[in-house]
């Protein structure tokens, strides 16, 4: 579904990502991790373009998003995105910010987006939200309505770029339920995380990146048990 | 000291005509410059190096020269030029207009990147093309931030307003001073029509905050 090939970013005469190439298929959950630093919210902010790579290719579905005729909005809708702070639009109500991009970008029907909309809140717990404004809610129920948001435009791949990152400690477990919940329904994601709970558990397949390079991918239990690298050992020797 | 009010009194009707003459101006020549303003902003932060150039070009223009001198270039010298015969309420909204363009479109540049950079990148991971996002999600924030600014703003431009009196618009001041030189007393003409320009500002000043409080209903918890 995802092919990466030798993606490079330099901002400015700083290489984040020194070449890397692997390719993610469809309904797979991969997770990024490594050490901060390592470019790994970088790959992940180049698959959807957010950041133009320096040189390389991104081919999602056989459309190269590198490309300058490749229509990128239209390939974003199909990719969603979630982010460390949430980003939600503070002007607008939860149930409005669900709609949103759905009613402009797709020109679906106010009605049919709300009905849609309702029923993702519904799956992320937060039905008797929907007429609350974003700064009335707290970190895990954002999150959650962040996911929403990104589900509401019915994308093909979620990316989530550390989304617990900035939570207490007591609402990561409600997020990452739904991410776990998406990812039984077979959503193809790419998570960038902290979590090495949610990787092992949940991950197909583990990417660990360092000094913008892709020094291991592996399935959670190979990476986890019998890392293949020094600094995949190092690392999680530090964190586990 | 001689001051006595009731002698204007007659002239009382006369000088509150120039209460719409100066509102209808102040509002034409901001809702002018409210729009090229935005615009202005808009090529600011934009990408296109020649639209860039011209906004930075024209605010330096604008802000760069005096008012009055604008006000009696489009009086004075458009005729000259182009023997076209512009009334003097047409030259003071352009003036006046293109003149706070420059203004509005610094304090919309500030208010545009004051917003949190999320928000764009929120608004194109959804894949919201530039312009809806511009409109839907950047600008209304930006207004937020900016109404108190933009308040000053349309303070300034009701009180300067009066300049136009100089190019013979019958404005409030302008009346004020007919009304003196018909009495032969400046004082209690030029006190009465501060008096009047006051309460406008006050009344516009009110109604600023009550959209202010308005537009707050999202942060509430």
């Amino acid at each position: 579904m995802i092919k990466v090939e030798n993606l490079t970013k330099k901002f400015g005469r700083n290489e984040v990502l020194c070449g890397i190439s692997t390719e993610i298929g469809k309904g797979e959950v991969v997770s990024i991790i490594g050490p901060s630093g390592s470019g790994k919210s970088t790959f992940l902010r180049c698959i959807n373009v957010l950041e133009k790579p320096t040189s390389g290719q991104i081919i999602i579905e056989g459309h190269d998003l590198t490309n300058s005729k490749t229509p990128i909005h239209k390939m974003r809708q199909q990719i969603g995105m979630v982010f460390q702070h949430f980003h939600l639009f503070p002007h607008l109500t939860v149930l409005e910010n669900l709609t949103y991009a759905p009613m402009k970008a797709k020109g679906i029907k106010k009605n049919v987006a709300e009905e849609q909309a309702r029923h993702l809140l519904d799956k992320v717990g937060l039905t008797d939200k929907e007429q609350a404004y974003p700064s009335s809610l707290s970190g895990g129920q954002k999150q959650r309505v962040a996911i929403a948001r990104a589900l509401a435009m019915e994308p093909e791949l979620m990316l989530f770029d550390e989304p617990t990152s900035a939570l207490d400690p007591e609402m990561v477990k409600e997020v990452l339920d739904v991410m776990k919940d998406l990812a039984k329904s077979g959503m193809t994601m790419v998570v960038v995380t902290h979590e090495m709970g949610f990787a092992r558990e949940v991950a197909d397949r583990i990417l660990f990146l360092d000094h913008g390079i892709l020094l291991e991918e592996g399935t959670p239990d190979a990476f986890f048990s019998k890392p293949k690298t020094a600094r995949a050992k190092e690392f999680l020797e530090k964190i586990l | 000291m001689n001051l006595d009010f009731s002698q204007i009194t007659p002239y009382i009707p006369f000088m509150l005509e120039g209460i719409w003459v100066t509102l209808k101006f102040v509002f034409v020549a901001l809702l002018f410059g409210f729009l090229l303003g935005t615009i202005l902003a808009l090529f600011k932060i934009g990408t296109n190096k020649p639209l860039n150039w011209f906004a930075i070009a024209y605010t330096s223009i604008f802000r760069g020269t005096p008012l009055i001198l604008q006000l009696m270039i489009f009086y004075f010298a458009i005729p000259q030029l182009t023997g076209y015969d512009i009334s003097p309420f047409l030259s003071a909204i352009l003036a006046f207009g293109l003149n706070s363009a420059a203004y509005i479109s610094e304090i919309i540049r500030a208010g545009i990147q004051a917003v949190d950079k999320g928000q764009t990148e929120a608004a194109m991971a959804l894949g919201v093309p530039y312009k809806q996002m511009m409109k839907d999600i950047i600008l209304p924030q930006a207004f937020k931030n900016i109404l108190p600014a933009l308040m000053n703003e349309v303070i300034t431009l009701t009180k300067e307003s009066a300049l136009v009196s100089t190019i013979s618009v019958l404005d409030l001041m302008r009346r004020a001073q007919v009304v003196g030189a018909d009495l032969y007393r400046s004082f209690e003409p030029l006190l009465f029509v501060g008096f009047i320009y006051w309460l406008m500002v006050f009344v516009l000043s009110t109604i600023g905050r009550l959209i202010e409080r308005r537009l707050k209903v999202s942060d509430q918890s």
